[in-house]
């Protein structure tokens, strides 16, 4: 029971990488990115190419960030700005024709071929700590768990800290507004969309690591991504923390029900946050919820 | 106070009634398919009428409703594995599909009542997460053995011809069963309320239209119309794999045909479907490359051309094809003004 509850947190973490990019997003710009998770991939393969060239991963992880960084910058510029002046349809119509692209270009580049990214860090990738009470620990889940809390921390810090994040905020608030006072809004979003596409490195080392990938992988990613920011709330990122957590704990009660129940319960876990959050729930809950206060 | 000027209002024209004549005999066309390229056309033509559906679906949800959503495979899925079991539990396999457009329907109003309280995106992958909940139980079912899949075998009590030929006029009998709802919708009472809320969600609630009822009309149709298109599918390929029905490929099927077509008209999903059509026979043989080029025209289309074809060839006809507003002018008037 202790090591299921471990190891969900664990997992989690690897989810809350893999979402805060997509939070991200649809905080600052209120945009869904639906090509979230094909660019993930797109960037797991760069790892991959650098890694067979041997490139170390942390320099890989640079090198890919900037290439991602640039991407987001033109992505926006190419895509978000353009459809996003046509209302809230657009954006989702051509991120989604854009992930149908990578996907099948990744397919015809690289093949149906699974990689990982785990030969590049050898013993680590199984390496354990062992806790009193005989529960083993993953080191490197562990450490996919401290990058999210880093990251998470360095996008909060810098949107409260920093006259680039005031900048962000402005911009995602009250874009006409933001322009008034002399802020280009346009470059703004354009450096939010890199930066969102920046900690889709994060996530593919992640994911390259502890598992493997194959060209239509992106699809579950965005899956997860997901349903982490609909279960954890928009808000402060720390909510992505949440939600990951919960998707994961989710995710491993249902695989201790039934073998294939692993997504079952997580997909489970996203309808009920959907169900919470309807107004006649609320309405019902809401005394319950005033009285567990007072209580 | 001004004089009440004699207004003229006309829903029909001249256009109208010979797109109707043209459409009447593509149907008749098609129904005598059989007698005229044998068995093999009949597959074929049941494909297009497939994909009518869905582009006329997706349009009306996506257009009209202002509903984008990745996983109308929902529908399509739950519907031909519907009619594999009715079929499995010894009802006829045509009867079982129609039973399976119902099922739709029941499906498409209880997804309504907690899904269309989610906005844009998360209404659009909150549709995916239902599709690909619905795949993951299908494939828990026995009958189906993951994703090895099985056949409607019950339709091998048919000899192939009769069963082809009855499978494309059931599927023209849908198809039209339910477009012509579509229209009739579009131009009763709730179609003014649908149409006011493509044209401008805020301003449609701040005259009174009761958005989410409206909203909910039109997404049940197009569960049903989508159900069907599902069913019809099976009973034309006989084999039924999950990843097949429930795979994201049909939405971005639906995304290409109605962007391609022209978003929020029936008249550009109908063309969005024949284009796709005519481009997955010739090309449909060259797999990835051509889902890439599929993808690549959709992000165009939705950025430059979101009119699509029918923003092209719409504005030099006379006057609407399919009317679903009204026509009003003065009479003695020759300028003519459309509201």
């Amino acid at each position: 029971m202790t090591g299921l509850i471990l190891n969900s947190v664990l997992l989690g973490g690897y989810y809350a990488i893999l979402a805060v990019g997509l939070a991200f997003m649809y905080s600052v710009m209120k945009i869904i990115n639906l090509a979230h998770g094909a660019l993930i991939i797109f960037a797991a393969y760069g790892l991959h190419l650098l890694g067979a060239m041997d490139v170390p991963l942390y320099l890989s992880i640079a090198l890919v960030g900037a290439l991602m960084f640039g991407l987001g910058m033109g992505l926006h510029a190419a895509i978000l700005s353009r459809a996003s002046s046509g209302g809230a349809l657009l954006p989702l119509l051509a991120t989604f024709g854009l992930s149908i692209l990578i996907d099948n270009l990744l397919f015809q580049v690289f093949g149906a071929d699974n990689r990982s990214l785990a030969p590049l860090v050898g013993d680590l990738s199984w390496a354990s700590f062992e806790l009193p009470g005989n529960v083993f620990v993953g080191q490197l889940s562990l450490y996919i768990l401290l990058a999210a809390i880093v990251i998470i921390a360095a996008l909060e810090a810098v949107m409260r800290f920093t006259t680039l994040g005031r900048r962000i905020q402005a911009t995602s608030q009250d874009r006409a507004t933001a322009s008034l006072l002399g802020i280009n809004t346009a470059r703004t979003a354009a450096i939010a969309t890199g930066i969102a596409l920046t900690t889709g490195v994060f996530a593919a080392a992640a994911l390259g690591l502890r598992s493997a990938w194959a060209p239509y992988s992106g699809a579950a990613q965005l899956l997860f991504a997901f349903e982490v920011v609909v279960i954890g709330g928009v808000g402060s990122l720390w909510r992505v923390l949440v939600g990951a957590m919960v998707l994961a704990i989710a995710q491993s009660i249902g695989a201790a029900i039934h073998p294939q129940g692993f997504l079952i319960g997580g997909h489970l876990a996203f309808l009920m946050a959907v169900f919470f959050r309807l107004p006649t729930w609320r309405a019902a809950f809401a005394p319950i919820a005033r009285k567990g206060v007072s209580a | 106070m001004s004089h009440p000027v004699p207004l003229n209002v006309t829903r029909g024209s001249t256009t109208a009634h010979v797109t109707f004549l043209l459409l009447a005999l593509a149907a008749l066309g098609l129904a005598a398919l059989p007698w005229i390229s044998g068995a093999g056309g009949s597959g074929r033509a049941v494909a297009l009428l497939v994909y009518i559906l869905l582009a006329v679906m997706w349009n009306a949800l996506a257009g009209f409703a202002g509903l984008v959503s990745i996983g109308q495979t929902l529908f399509f899925g739950v519907a031909a594995y519907v009619t594999i079991r009715l079929s499995n539990a010894g009802v006829d396999p045509y009867l079982a599909v129609i039973l399976a457009i119902v099922s739709g329907a029941v499906l498409g109003w209880l997804t309504s009542l907690f899904m269309l309280s989610l906005k844009d995106g998360e209404f659009a992958i909150g549709m995916w997460v239902l599709s690909s909940l619905a795949h993951l139980c299908v494939n828990l079912d026995p009958l189906i053995q993951g994703e090895t899949g099985t056949s409607l075998i019950a339709l091998n009590a048919y000899d192939i011809e009769t069963r082809n030929t009855f499978t494309l006029w059931v599927a023209l009998a849908v198809t039209v069963v339910i477009l012509a709802a579509l229209v009739v919708l579009l131009r009763s009472g709730t179609g003014a309320a649908i149409t006011a809320l493509r044209d401008d969600e805020i301003g449609a609630r701040s005259i009174g239209i009761d958005v989410m009822r409206t909203k909910r009309i039109v997404f049940v149709l197009a569960a049903t119309g989508t159900a069907a298109a599902g069913a019809l599918w099976l009973a034309s390929n006989t084999t039924f794999q999950p990843r097949a029905y429930f795979g994201v490929h049909w939405t971005a099927y639906m995304l290409f045909m109605v962007l391609v077509g022209g978003l929020g008209r029936v008249e550009g999903a109908l063309i969005g479907a024949l284009v796709f059509f005519l481009i997955e026979t010739l090309f449909g043989a060259y797999g990835a490359w051509y889902l890439v080029g599929l993808g690549g025209i959709a992000v165009v289309c939705a950025l430059f051309f979101p009119n699509g074809l029918w923003g092209l060839i719409g504005p030099k006809l006379p006057s609407d094809p399919i009317p679903t507003g009204y026509k009003i002018s003065k009479i003695h008037d020759a300028s003519w003004e459309e509201i």
